[in-house]
């Protein structure tokens, strides 16, 4: 407030208008492309064969995972034999009768072989895909939504509201959110499903969004745009959506990429650990591979393919989100 | 710094009473009769009822339920598995041997992790620089699982360098490659905060100083530009600690390894509830014990976050 009084009554000098020189500098050329953060991310991303590379095979992953039909007609859980015993069987499988079709290596029709209940491994790692995107898309919603809302409001109305909803933070982050999922899932052992985990997973990821939120916006709520945009006379909140929002959301889109990664293993983890979703409803590479893991030492594809799918699919949202980063954060391409 | 010390300490608190109450909450206040969740798909006896009720106090109110969780568990009584065995003894007899394992484990992440990231610092653009990001890349994108099946099946199965499972007595020579595992998770963290550091750190004044005052590289890099780098080495410990727990449960459990551990993913199997509440809770104030250790041992190493309030 004092600052406006003194330069009321501060004498003014107003200088003539250099039409020259300067004046060019500061000069606006409405032709010239427009530039900001988000176009220049985009002209730095569309050069790069990492990012075409997994936005390539991510939309892949998105197709494999909406059409699973499409690459296999044979069902993931049905049909599944341990021997032949029927002719009609050894007509379809092409083996003679009394063949053991569990752990079977590959036979045409069936690329990967059978696990050891006799399930068609290839038609189980695709069908696999469905699971762990879901899963992955739901937690990063979820971590995203909680996340923004938790940082946004602490960054944004300071004072004892932050620091109550950063000491909740505290809480919920100072418990690993794989162990607090395995204790969720413990419980709600009768009723799994794609909803119950990704929540049980989501609940106890969202704090570091928070954090990584709160402290962007305390940087940008300094900056100069901001005071302009308030001395211009917008109000606070529409101030805080429209400038300083989206200014503070990149490091949010980066960390909700390699969380995606994250959920993804997560849910994988769980599963295998025993606490995932359940066998006879989802197909989930986490359960395909533990239930492979008696028969390393004799049958090791059936667990090396799953192992495959999910490392790769993992490899592409972090590839992605690396080079968001670059593209997003100028220092992190300064250390490049 | 005592002030710095006292504060963190305060801050401690509330994190420990609220982390212990959410998963008090997570086991006792979800939907469902919380005594039948805990046996799963198992029916109790009416004993085993009578005791389980005697055990959690389910006649007395939610929250005097909690003081009462909360009183055994500073005493440090940790109750019972459904076995009737102690969870006291059970970890006293795993803990050192998951101890071991993690030190191990930290003490190779931390040796090869920050001395790869400074090569890769200093040869910055270079093939060794390239290589090692690709290598974190993949490792980072490897659940912990995948990668101790894809161990032990290569290095302990097919070229048999190691034993695959860990034998009687957990010998260390045989922790070497779950640690090695356990390690892997972490190495590209590390290694990627090093040579961010060290590359950050290179280019301040005190480090052009010092070359300019005739220093020779051998005496800049390890004490002008490593030491100063290591400071968010050594607070992202704290992180890595989160995932070494996870880590630990299932590389553990996958090479026989007879820690704390495996004994909660045994623990999971069973679906021994009490038992799985018990362990997690005894991680999460081991969690929260160490990540105070950090804050303060940062306290020391930095001193300007003493001051930031």
């Amino acid at each position: 407030m004092s600052s406006k009084n003194s330069i009321r009554t501060m004498p003014r000098y107003v200088a003539e208008v250099d039409e020259g020189g300067l004046g060019a500098v500061d000069a606006v050329r409405v032709s010239e492309r427009k530039s900001n953060l988000w176009l220049d991310a985009w002209r730095d991303l569309r050069g790069r064969w990492m990012f075409w590379a997994s936005a390539v095979f991510i939309v892949f992953i998105l197709f494999v995972a909406l059409f699973p039909t499409v690459f296999t007609e044979v069902p993931p859980n049905a049909n599944c034999i341990l021997t032949i015993q029927t002719q009609e069987q050894a007509e379809e499988f092409g083996l003679p009768i009394g063949t053991k079709v569990s752990n079977h290596g590959p036979i045409a029709g069936h690329p990967m072989g059978f696990t050891k209940l006799g399930c068609d491994v290839f038609s189980r790692v695709i069908h696999g895909t469905s699971t762990s995107l879901s899963v992955g898309l739901i937690v990063t919603l979820l971590t995203a939504t909680l996340g923004i809302l938790v940082g946004a409001f602490a960054g944004y109305f300071g004072g004892w509201i932050d620091s109550l909803l950063m000491r909740v933070g505290d809480i919920f982050f100072a418990i690993p959110y794989v162990l607090a999922a395995v204790v969720i899932m413990s419980i709600f052992l009768k009723d799994r499903n794609i909803w119950v985990i990704s929540l049980a997973i989501g609940f106890f990821a969202w704090p570091s969004t928070a954090r990584i939120l709160r402290s962007e916006i305390l940087r940008v709520r300094n900056s100069d745009f901001v005071m302009a945009s308030e001395a211009l006379g917008l109000s606070k909140a529409r101030t805080m959506f429209t400038h300083v929002l989206p200014n503070s959301i990149a490091p949010v889109i980066i960390i909700s990429t390699i969380g995606l990664a994250g959920a993804i293993t997560a849910e994988a983890t769980l599963s295998f650990l025993g606490v995932g979703l359940p066998n006879n409803v989802y197909m989930s590479w986490g359960n395909d591979i533990s239930a492979a893991q008696s028969d390393l030492r004799t049958n090791p594809m059936t667990l090396i393919y799953p192992s495959i799918a999910l490392s790769v699919t993992v490899l592409s949202f972090i590839l992605l989100g690396e080079v968001v980063r670059d593209a997003l954060d100028p220092k992190a391409r300064a250390l490049r | 710094m005592t002030s710095y010390i006292f504060r963190r300490l305060l801050q401690a608190i509330p994190v420990f009473l609220g982390s212990t109450f959410l998963i008090f909450t997570m086991v006792f206040a979800l939907p469902g009769d919380p005594l039948l969740a805990l046996f799963g798909d198992k029916t109790p006896t009416p004993e085993q009822l009578a005791a389980l009720q005697e055990r959690f106090h389910l006649d007395q109110p939610f929250f005097a339920r909690y003081f009462i969780y909360l009183g055994d568990l500073l005493q440090g009584d940790l109750g019972t598995t459904f076995s009737g065995q102690s969870v006291n003894e059970i970890l006293m007899r795993t803990f050192p041997n998951t101890l071991r394992l993690a030190l191990l484990a930290v003490f190779i992440e931390l040796i090869v992790g920050i001395s790869f990231g400074l090569i890769a610092a200093l040869r910055k653009g270079g093939i060794f620089d390239h290589a090692t990001l690709l290598v974190s890349l993949v490792l980072i994108s490897m659940p912990v699982f995948v990668l101790a099946f894809v161990a032990q099946f290569f290095l302990g199965i097919q070229l048999g360098w190691f034993r695959p499972t860990v034998g009687p007595g957990a010998p260390w020579s045989d922790l070497i490659l779950p640690a090695i595992v356990l390690a892997a998770l972490n190495f590209a963290f590390t290694l990627r905060l090093t040579r961010a550091s060290v590359i950050e750190t290179r280019q301040q004044d005190f480090v052009r100083m010092a070359f300019g005052k005739g220093l020779s590289a051998r005496r800049v890099v390890p004490v002008h530009v490593l030491r100063n780098s290591l400071i968010p080495v050594t607070t992202n410990l704290a992180a890595d600690f989160g995932i070494l727990i996870v880590g630990a449960t299932v590389t553990e459990g996958i090479f026989n390894v007879p820690g704390v551990g495996a004994e909660l993913f045994k623990a999971i199997n069973r679906h021994d509830s009490p038992e799985v509440v018990s362990i997690v809770t005894v991680l999460v104030v081991i969690y929260v014990l160490v990540n105070l250790g950090i804050d303060l041992l940062y306290g020391v190493l930095d001193p300007r976050i003493r001051y930031v309030k």
